[in-house]
């Protein structure tokens, strides 16, 4: 206990270099990155797939794949092939492991919306389209927010491994705290990093409160 | 009107579902198909509105082939009722009812107030237009289904089942909604049901699919239980077809007497001559308080001092001859009594009356029949 409060006490932390505002900084930036470009790719896919149902099983297939690639192995390669300087390196591991939950959640909540309403839809006179914008992603939304809450907060967790090939981010408490045993710096990160994930957590909670309607949250009680 | 053409409908699969099925459905009437499940009625309703496409003959939907309008330009023209209601969850109820005419571009404010109107029409409360489907009941939710089918005023409704995922209570209270509402707005109905009374009960013509999707017989429904087609119609219409016909017979052809009340506050003494058995004894407003035995008179005092047997009455100008069969057996007297719609008695169906009118309906009939 006394480790951390040295480690938030001690005020060379909070300025410089690396100093925790600027590791933050860093730490948030490969984290949105590799969000949004995970998003980007899996959103549409998941949609796309759920609707139509194609492409159901190549979808499965990769995202369980991707989810058995070991992250710090990946960015190990990738720093070895293409070395270091920007920072791709840390994107593409981060990528892949937020891809299949985002993929596989939107894919299984499109397909799960009940038939009969997506019969309803189809039958009052909507087009495809529409029947994807206007019922089927408002119904499945949910899950669709479930997948994206886990993959951030896999992402902010996973991003410590930028510090291990030499990057930034809140890493870099942990494992030069290791390398130089300065525990308090160890486990000071590890803190940070935790922090940051609860925080996306509720600030996922909230979102979701904020864009799921009433009637499919069913949170209302009769009035 | 809409044309079924030697229409055929084969899955993918081989199923057969519909075979050459050639009617017609007359605009601003009520045409129920009926049969036993997996006889292709739910098949022959989709076809109309393309959900499913035939694969063999033509649909004609006021003589223009369905197949050559876009289905979802066709679908907005066409209300549609399914089992399950298939409400919007994220949405309100006044929004789910509005669905088509937004689709249709209706301006927000006319597409609500059209809405509102019509949760009305359905008689569900307006209060229920600010909630969401989960919290109406499976009855309210299917008045839901019908009021956003109606909500662009398309001139042809079809329902799948709709009624048939309520109790039977319910079912009966959104039946008589829908013949009320159909009474007023005239649309051509195709409504889909495996519940022989149902169809009999709301069909102006009724027809009957067996398995493989062929047609077994089209008719009204007193035709239907008088001469059934064949065995398997027959079969399919189950028992006390005789009594069922005479729901669609009028009451009004009852010969009446109207020598048969007294007032409740009548002196006994004066009825003591009377050579009639039976009398019923009204009220001030001359409605019926029950049956007196005249041979059970008392001495002296009036009517209302002797306990009344019991009576059955049935509305002249509106109910069957069923209606009034049923309310001479709620009587020792045997017979029924003729009130108006306000409950006030305009005469007597003694059983005599009853005998001569089922003689009629009996002789009606004619022909032979199984
Ligand atoms: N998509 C499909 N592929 C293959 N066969 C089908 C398909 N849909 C329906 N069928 C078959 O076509 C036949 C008619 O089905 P349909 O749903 O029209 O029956 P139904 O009269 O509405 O029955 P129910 O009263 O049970 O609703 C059945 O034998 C059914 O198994
Ligand atoms: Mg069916």
């Amino acid at each position: 206990m006394n480790w951390v409060i040295d480690f938030f006490t001690n005020p060379d932390n909070w300025s410089g270099p690396d100093g925790i505002p600027t590791r933050l900084l860093e730490h948030l930036e490969f984290s949105g990155i590799s969000l949004l470009l995970a998003m980007l790719i899996a959103l549409p896919l998941g949609l796309w797939i759920g609707h139509t149902g194609k492409g159901a099983l190549f979808a499965i297939l990769s995202a369980n794949a991707a989810r058995a690639l070991p992250t710090l192995g990946l960015l190990v390669l990738i720093v070895l092939l293409m070395g270091v300087g920007t920072i791709v390196p840390v994107l593409i591991p981060l990528v892949a492991l937020a891809v299949p939950p985002i993929l596989v959640n939107t894919y299984e909540g499109i397909r799960n919306v009940d038939p009969d309403l997506r019969d309803a839809a189809y039958g009052m006179g909507l087009r495809g389209g529409q029947v994807l914008g206007r019922v089927l992603v408002p119904t499945a939304l949910p899950l669709i927010m479930l997948g994206l809450r886990v993959a951030a907060i896999q992402v902010v967790s996973t991003a410590t491994v930028a510090a291990y090939v030499g990057l930034g981010g809140l890493g870099r408490f942990i494992v030069d705290g290791l390398a130089t045993k300065d525990f308090p710096s160890t486990i000071g990160g590890a803190v940070l990093v935790a922090l940051l994930a609860l925080i996306v957590q509720l600030g996922f909670g909230l979102v979701q409160r904020f864009l799921v309607s009433p009637g499919v949250s069913q949170r209302l009680t009769i009035r | 009107m809409i044309t079924f053409n030697g229409v055929t409908k084969r899955y993918a699969d081989g199923t057969v579902a519909v075979d050459n099925l050639s009617l017609e459905v007359p605009t601003g009437e009520i045409t129920v198909f009926v049969g036993p499940s997996g006889c292709g009625k739910t098949t022959s309703l989709r076809m109309i509105n393309r959900m499913i496409d035939a694969t063999g003959g033509q649909i004609l939907l006021d003589g223009v082939d369905v197949k050559t309008i876009d289905p979802p330009t066709l679908r907005r023209g066409i209300g549609y009722v399914i089992q399950q209601a298939g409400l919007f969850p994220h949405r309100k109820i006044v929004d789910n009812v509005a669905t088509v005419p937004y689709l249709l571009g209706w301006d927000k404010k006319k597409a609500r107030a059209r809405a509102m109107e019509l949760l009305e029409r359905v008689g569900l409360d307006l209060k229920m237009a600010d909630r969401y489907p989960f919290q109406l009941s499976g009855g309210q939710q299917q008045r839901v289904g019908v009021a956003r089918a109606l909500a662009a005023d398309p001139p042809v409704l079809l329902m799948d089942e709709p009624f048939s995922a309520v109790d039977p209570i319910v079912r009966a209270s959104l039946q008589e909604e829908l013949l009320r509402l159909q009474s007023e707005l005239n649309k051509t109905i195709v409504f889909v049901t495996h519940d022989i009374d149902e169809a009999v009960k709301l069909g102006d013509r009724v027809a009957v699919l067996r398995v493989g999707g062929k047609l077994a017989q089209l008719a009204d429904p007193a035709t239907l239980l008088t001469r059934p087609a064949d065995d398997f119609v027959r079969e399919f219409l189950g028992r006390d077809r005789g009594i069922r016909r005479l729901s669609f017979v009028s009451g009004d052809g009852l010969r009446l007497r109207t020598d048969l009340t007294v007032p409740a506050s009548a002196e006994v003494s004066s009825l003591r001559g009377t050579t009639e058995p039976w009398l019923v004894v009204v009220d001030e407003d001359n409605c019926p308080l029950g049956w007196i035995a005249s041979k059970d008179l008392p001495e002296s005092g009036t009517p209302a001092d002797v306990e009344l047997a019991p009576y059955g009455t049935f509305v002249k100008g509106r109910d069957s001859l069923r209606a009034a069969l049923d309310a001479t057996l709620l009587s020792p007297s045997g017979s029924a009594i003729a009130v108006d719609e306000s409950g006030r008695v305009v005469g007597v169906a003694v059983r005599e009356a009853l005998d001569e009118e089922l003689a009629l309906v009996a002789g009606g009939v004619g022909g032979v029949d199984g």
